[in-house]
């Protein structure tokens, strides 16, 4: 999507490549998100709670051994329900990326390579997108789609795949005048063989680096709709609705509404390092 | 190219711009599964209400007439009637206008607070340890949620020290100040990250430059160097970031106002969805856009009139 556009920061080169396993950031990031992935997971067999079971002989205790992050103003238990939410945001996350990704990817390509009047129209539309604000644009049509789980997946995707094209779309414009591209051409291969063979090796690599960051953004746009209440419906755990629903409690359980935060501020620094980690290996050294 | 015609260009691609952004927010409507009225007014609303809603809509005429009566209504200054106020949207989005505008002005002013001494500080040491707790925070910070960020801030600067208001906007100059500096921290501590990164490497492939060689054998003093020398030449790049992330900073608005409660545009639209007003959502969706692409020309367009190395195309 138009947002966190990035440069890609050019840095002194650092002598001979090393290994990816050798490089931090991508070992730290990798290491990060498989411990959430693994604690959303396993949630399951980590906690013995049920995350939407109330109990409300325990409500607002502070962290224990029998709860502990304590519990929430239904008796909730709150770190089974932060490990259940990390699984419906990640899922919605995941999903809103990766569909887009696969879309923008192939108009981009598409547009790029037979230009002309498609290449007009979808630049258009890319142009169009992009003026609206994020969060805007997706709030307004998680209004039309409906609220849920649906509804934002349908809007993040509907936002984000212009992103994924006018990537792709740059790419092809410019690789499709390289001699390996002409040569194909000549040898007379069959324009899905040159789109698919030849160009899409050649420019999907900024697409995977910019989906790193914008995985990200769309976590955050997912805990920001629920904590708008456009969301996951309760009582279904999500980290945004946990948010908003511990902000009336800041003052006696501050714990409440900051832990979620934390736990999407983790998960962003680990999809952050294992993206900054992938750019600086993409980068011809 | 010379600039006058790119000027020129640049205006004209305005146009099919602005012209597909309000196609875009005219078919918003016809996204509502259903017939809109219905899902708008409820299921126990009497059919002969909906009936006329929809005739208020211009909901039962052709498709192209419908678009060509609401961009009508948009030259005119029509953007819609609130079912909720049964007031003009215009009028309901200018009574909210100042709180939203005292956010964006002073949220830009400390995004550049922020960023001017942290990018410097990075890029004048490069590999220092100040420079990579510098390149930490792009990594930390967009992953932070704007409306948790704002949450946070209450807890610590408002809930438990007093020192500022823990939401509202205040009455007169003084208290809008007041009131208006954590939501504008928030809305800054989103986009810092961003160009905080833009500056550091602009700034250092500035330090490249055979000027600044020039500079420094001239025996300048590194200080005057950098402000005077890096610093002017990379601040250019740094502003067509902003520029390009200002629908960003639009969108971080809307969810801060909820979360400090100040009467502005982005909390109309959130209440308006509350509500199901529908024509108030379309409205400010249609201006911030516009508003959106305006900012992002001009600074196309300042930037070509500032920096003779722009190149035009």
């Amino acid at each position: 999507m138009a947002v966190a556009i990035v440069p890609v920061e050019r840095e002194v080169s650092r002598g001979r490549s090393r290994p990816w396993y050798r490089r931090p950031t991508l070992t730290i990031g990798c290491s990060i998100l498989f411990v959430i992935a693994f604690l959303a997971i396993a949630a399951p067999l980590i906690s013995p709670y049920d995350p939407t079971a109330q109990q409300l002989t325990a409500v607002l205790q502070g962290p224990s051994t029998a709860h502990l992050l304590g519990t929430d103003e239904y008796g909730r238990d709150v770190w089974t329900r932060l490990l259940y939410a990390g699984r419906v945001d990640l899922a919605v996350g995941v999903l809103a990326v990766v569909t887009p990704f696969i879309f923008g990817t192939a108009v981009g390509l598409v547009a790029g390579y037979y230009g002309k009047a498609l290449d007009v129209i979808v630049n258009g539309i890319i142009d169009i997108v992009q003026a609206f604000p994020f969060y805007v644009l997706v709030i307004a049509l998680v209004f039309v789609l409906g609220a849920g789980i649906q509804g934002v997946f349908l809007a993040v995707a509907a936002v984000g795949w212009v992103s994924y094209a006018r990537i792709i779309r740059g790419g092809v414009l410019v690789a499709k005048r390289e001699e390996y591209i002409l040569a194909a051409r000549a040898a007379g291969f069959s324009s899905a063989r040159i789109m698919f063979r030849h160009l899409l090796p050649n420019v999907i690599t900024q697409a995977i680096i910019f989906a790193m960051s914008d995985i990200v953004v769309v976590i955050v746009g997912v805990v920001t709709l629920g904590y708008l209440g456009l969301g996951v419906p309760p009582p279904t755990p999500d980290w945004g609705s946990m948010i908003f629903d511990g902000q009336t409690f800041i003052t006696t359980n501050w714990l409440l509404p900051t832990i979620p935060g934390i736990a999407v501020v983790i998960t962003g620094l680990g999809l952050s390092l294992v993206g900054d980690g992938l750019a600086d290996a993409a980068r011809p050294e | 190219m010379d600039r006058l015609s790119y000027v020129g260009k640049r205006l004209l691609h305005l146009i099919p711009i602005l012209l597909g952004i309000s196609i875009l927010v005219f078919l918003l409507i016809h996204l509502i599964p259903g017939d809109p009225a219905r899902v708008l007014l409820g299921p126990h609303a009497p059919a002969k209400v909906v009936a006329a809603q929809d005739k208020a809509w211009g909901l039962d005429l052709p498709l192209p007439v419908q678009f060509v009566n609401f961009l009508g209504g948009l030259l005119h200054g029509n953007l819609g009637t609130s079912l909720t106020y049964q007031e003009p949207a215009v009028t309901l989005m200018a009574s909210r206008l100042a709180a939203t505008l005292w956010l964006l002005i002073s949220a830009s002013i400390l995004t550049v607070v922020i960023t001017l001494p942290l990018a410097v500080a990075a890029a004048m040491r490069p590999n220092s340890w100040i420079d990579h707790a510098i390149r930490l925070i792009p990594l930390v910070g967009l992953g932070m949620p704007a409306f948790w960020v704002g949450i946070i801030l209450l807890l610590v600067l408002a809930e438990s020290t007093g020192w500022f208001p823990v939401g509202g906007f205040g009455t007169d100059f003084l208290s809008h100040l007041h009131a208006i500096v954590l939501p504008a921290l928030t809305v800054a501590l989103g986009i810092a990250p961003i160009t905080v990164r833009s500056l550091r490497a602009a700034m250092l492939e500035v330090l490249q430059a055979d000027f600044v060689t020039t500079a420094r054998a001239k025996g300048l003093a590194e200080r005057r160097v950098i402000l005077a020398h890096v610093l002017r030449n990379a601040i250019i790049p740094a502003i067509t970031v902003f520029g390009l992330n200002i629908g960003w900073l639009v969108g971080n608005t809307l969810v801060v106002e909820k979360v400090f409660a100040l009467p502005g545009i982005g909390a109309l639209m959130l209440d308006s969805i509350l509500s199901s007003d529908f024509p108030v959502v379309q409205a400010i969706a249609l201006v911030f856009a516009v508003l959106v692409v305006v900012v992002s020309t001009s600074t196309d367009i300042l930037r070509s009139l500032v920096d003779p190395r722009v190149k035009l195309g």
